[in-house]
C-alpha cells in the first residue's frame, strides 16, 4: 500500500455567509473582497510545511495539484510547490506526486514534460507524473479552451508529452492543436522510460479506457467517499479485466478525506466545522459550470440523460455527521478511521495508491499537523502491508521507492 | 416541428466527411436561413417566408439528429465557412438572399463576406460576431437550464419558449431532447467560445448587399449597442426593433418579424 498526503491549498478564512453572498467559489470570487496577498503567502507556506511534515511523519508521497481563479484550492502552478517539496525531501524516501499540471491549458505541452523532468532530476527520480484533464472551470471558463476541444487537446498533449520523454531521436510534431518542428527535450527524467503516470478522473468511462490503454494508474478524485464511488470503480475494474490487464490494486488511486483525533467525539469537536466549511463553501459552484455544452461527448451526455433521474445530493443540506455517516469523510478515532479506510476504501474499491486529503477547508495549521501525526502514527502503519501477501508490484510508483518506507522521525513537528 | 410539406435534402461536403441536412420549402428566389445555437426550428416564420421564396435551411454540423459527430470534422470557423461555400455549390445556388439568427447571423455575415457578389440581401436577426468590453454578450452556455428560457425569450412561459425548451414527458424522448439541445449549443459554441469575436470585424467590410438588422426589443443576451456596431460597419443597413421579443423575435413574434423580412427581401433591387 502506498499512502500520500494530498493538499488543495484552500482559502482557510472565507466569511461565514460566503455561499449566500457569492455566486461561486470558482471563476468569479472577488479577490479584493475576499483575500489578502500577505495572508495568502502564509497559506502557501503552511501548505508547504504541512506537506513536508507529512513526508517526515512517514507518508509515502506528497501531492499537489493545479487549479485557477478560485478560493477552493489555488495552486495555479503545482510545479512551483513541487520543486520546493522535491528539494526539501531529498533525504527522505518520499514520492513527489504532481496531480498535477493541467495538459489542455499548457501550450506547448512539452513544457509539462520539461518541468516534470526537472522535478525528477531534482528529486533523484522520485516523481509521480499526474496527467490531469483539468476541470471545466479551470480549462473552459478560466483558461478559455473550447469545451468541445478540451478532451481532444488533452489526448494529443498526453501523446506528445510521453513521446517527448522517451524519443531517442529529435522529432517533429505535426498535431491538430500543437505543431513543433524540433522536439528535443532537455532535461529528460531519471526514471526510464518515463516517470509513473497517474491519470486523475471523476468517473467518466472514456477516461477508464484511456488510462487502461496506456497502462496508467487511474485515480478517482472523489469528495463523496467510497460508497458512491463503488459503482464507478467497479466499472473501471471491469474495463481492466476486459482488456486482459492484471487486477493489480496499484493500477487504481483514490482520494479520501480523513480526519483523525483521539476519539470519535473529539474528532467531531476538532473537525466538524472545517468539514462543513469544505463542503458548503469550497464546493460552492453553479452545477452547470461543471459540464458546459460540448465538454461531454454526445454519447456520454445521452447516457447520462437516459440514466434514471438520480438527484445528486446537495452537500449544502448535509452536516458533519451526515458526511461521516455517508463516508464523504472518514473521521474519528484511529481505530474507526483505519477500520473504515481498510474496509470501505482500500478493500472495497481495490485500491493500492491511496491519497488522503489531510488539510480540509478551514482546518488551521496546528490542527492539520495533529491530523497528519495521528494518521501517520496510528493509522498508516496498519495499512502498509495490506496488499503484500498478494505479491503485487506497484509499477506506478518510483522504482527506487517501491520497498518498505522506513518510518523516520515519526511525529517530529516543525 | 417541421410542417409535413418541408422537404429534406442531404448534402455531403468537405471531402465527404461532413453530412449536412437541409430543409427546403417553397418556390421563388432562393433564401438561405442559418439557425441559431439551439438547433433549427421550422415554424410559422419560415412557413411564411416559403410562400414567396425557396427557403433552404441547413442544420449546422452536429445538430442534425443521428449525425452528432459531423462536428468533429469541422475544426475551425474557416472550415465551417468553406463547408457552407461547398453547400451552395451543391445546391446550385449561384446567388441567394441570406437570413440568419444569432450564431446563424454571424455565419450569414461570414458567408456574405466570402463571396460578396453572390449574396443579394442579408437579414441579421439579433446577430453575434462582434464584441464590446463595455457590453459583453452573455455566454448562454454557462446559464442553468432553469434561467436559459428567460434569457432567450421575453416571455419564458410563452408558446415559442415552450416549443424550444420544454422537455417531453416520455423518458427516452426527454433524454434525446436534452442531449440535442446541449449538443447543439456545444456544436455551435465550438466556433465562438469563449468570446464570439472571431475576426468578423476584419471581414465584414467585404459585405456588399443591403442589410436588414432586426433586434428583439428585450434581447437579454446580446445588448442593443451591437445593432450600432453592425450598422456602423454595414453602410446599407436598416434597423428594425421588434416589440414583445427577446433574442429570438422570429420565434416569439413570427408575424411581425416575417412582415419586416418579407418587405425587405421582396423589395425591387434598386431600392
Amino acid at each position: 500500500m502506498k499512502v500520500s498526503a494530498f493538499h488543495l491549498m484552500p482559502h482557510r478564512e472565507l466569511p461565514h455567509d460566503f455561499e449566500q453572498r457569492y455566486e461561486s467559489v470558482w471563476v468569479t470570487p472577488p479577490w479584493w473582497e475576499l483575500a489578502d496577498a500577505r495572508r495568502v503567502g502564509q497559506y502557501y507556506n503552511w501548505t508547504l510545511d504541512e506537506l513536508l511534515h507529512a513526508a517526515r511523519a512517514g507518508f509515502d508521497g506528497i501531492c499537489t495539484n493545479e487549479h485557477h481563479q478560485n478560493a477552493y484550492g489555488f495552486m495555479p502552478s503545482p510545479n512551483l510547490m513541487g520543486s520546493v517539496l522535491a528539494k526539501q525531501t531529498n533525504d527522505l524516501d518520499v514520492a513527489i506526486v504532481q496531480m498535477g499540471m493541467t495538459l489542455p491549458t499548457t501550450s506547448p505541452p512539452i513544457r509539462i514534460a520539461e518541468e516534470y523532468a526537472m522535478l525528477d532530476c531534482i528529486s533523484g527520480g522520485r516523481l509521480v507524473a499526474g496527467l490531469p484533464l483539468g476541470s471545466p472551470m479551470d480549462v473552459n471558463l478560466a483558461y478559455g479552451i473550447t469545451p468541445m476541444e478540451h478532451r481532444e487537446r488533452y489526448r494529443e498533449a498526453v501523446e506528445l508529452v510521453t513521446k517527448a520523454w522517451q524519443a531517442k531521436e529529435i522529432f517533429a510534431w505535426n498535431g491538430k492543436y500543437f505543431q513543433l518542428g524540433t522536439v528535443n527535450l532537455w532535461p529528460r527524467p531519471i526514471q526510464q522510460p518515463h516517470p509513473p503516470i497517474w491519470i486523475p478522473g471523476s468517473g467518466s468511462i472514456s477516461t477508464f479506457d484511456f488510462a487502461a490503454d496506456r497502462n496508467a494508474c487511474y485515480c478517482f478524485l472523489s469528495y463523496s467517499g467510497a460508497r458512491s464511488a463503488k459503482a464507478m470503480m467497479d466499472g473501471y475494474w471491469r474495463v481492466v479485466e476486459e482488456k486482459g490487464l492484471e487486477h493489480n490494486p496499484y493500477r487504481a488511486g483514490f482520494l479520501q478525506l480523513v480526519a483523525v483525533s483521539e476519539t470519535d467525539a473529539q474528532a467531531e469537536a476538532d473537525y466538524a466545522r472545517h468539514v462543513e466549511y469544505f463542503y458548503h463553501k469550497c464546493l460552492h459552484v453553479p452545477p452547470q459550470w461543471g459540464a458546459p455544452p460540448g465538454n461531454q461527448d454526445y454519447r456520454s451526455l445521452l447516457a447520462a440523460n437516459r440514466s434514471p433521474v438520480r438527484r445528486v445530493e446537495d452537500p449544502k443540506t448535509l452536516r458533519y455527521r451526515d458526511f461521516v455517516d455517508k463516508g464523504y469523510v472518514i473521521a474519528g478515532s484511529p481505530a474507526t478511521v483505519r477500520e473504515r479506510l481498510i474496509e470501505e476504501v482500500i478493500k472495497g474499491l481495490h485500491v493500492g495508491n491511496l491519497m488522503v486529503l489531510v488539510q480540509i477547508g478551514s482546518m488551521p495549521h496546528e490542527l492539520t499537523l495533529k491530523n497528519i501525526d495521528l494518521f501517520a502514527q496510528e493509522v498508516l502503519p496498519h495499512l502498509r502491508d495490506i496488499w503484500d501477501e498478494e505479491g503485487w508490484e506497484n509499477h506506478w510508483w518510483p522504482e527506487r521507492l517501491r520497498g518498505a518506507r522506513q518510518p523516520v522521525a515519526v511525529g517530529v513537528a516543525k | 416541428m417541421a410542417s409535413p410539406d418541408v422537404q429534406q435534402q442531404a448534402a455531403t461536403v468537405w471531402q465527404g466527411r461532413v453530412p449536412l441536412r437541409v430543409r427546403v420549402k417553397g418556390a421563388g428566389p432562393a433564401v438561405v436561413f442559418f439557425h441559431g445555437p439551439w438547433g433549427l426550428t421550422w415554424g410559422p416564420f419560415l412557413d411564411a417566408l416559403a410562400e414567396r421564396f425557396t427557403v433552404y435551411a441547413p442544420e449546422h454540423p452536429g445538430t442534425s439528429p443521428g449525425e452528432p459527430d459531423a462536428i468533429r470534422e469541422v475544426d475551425s470557423l474557416w472550415d465551417l465557412i468553406l463547408c457552407y461555400d461547398e453547400l451552395f455549390e451543391h445546391l446550385g445556388l449561384s446567388e441567394a438572399m441570406l437570413v440568419g439568427h444569432s450564431f446563424g447571423a454571424m455565419m450569414a455575415c461570414e458567408v456574405a463576406a466570402l463571396r460578396p457578389t453572390r449574396i443579394r440581401r442579408l437579414v441579421l436577426i439579433d446577430p453575434i460576431g462582434l464584441w464590446r468590453d463595455d457590453a459583453p454578450v452573455i455566454n448562454w452556455m454557462l446559464l442553468s437550464p432553469q434561467v436559459l428560457p428567460a434569457h432567450v425569450f421575453k416571455d419564458p412561459d410563452g408558446a415559442a419558449a415552450k416549443a424550444l425548451f420544454t422537455i417531453p414527458d416520455d423518458p427516452e424522448e426527454a433524454a434525446l431532447a436534452k442531449t440535442r439541445l446541449t449538443w447543439a449549443m456545444g456544436s455551435t459554441g465550438k466556433f465562438i467560445w469563449p468570446i464570439p469575436d472571431k475576426g468578423l470585424k476584419k471581414r465584414i467590410h467585404r459585405i456588399a448587399s443591403p442589410t436588414l438588422l432586426i433586434w428583439g426589443e428585450d434581447d437579454r443576451l446580446v445588448p442593443r449597442v451591437y445593432a450600432d456596431e453592425f450598422a456602423r460597419r454595414l453602410p446599407r443597413t436598416t434597423l428594425e426593433v421588434v416589440k414583445g421579443a427577446g433574442h429570438a423575435p422570429h420565434l416569439e413574434q413570427p408575424e411581425a418579424t416575417s412582415r419586416l423580412v418579407q418587405a425587405f427581401l421582396g423589395r425591387p433591387a434598386d431600392q
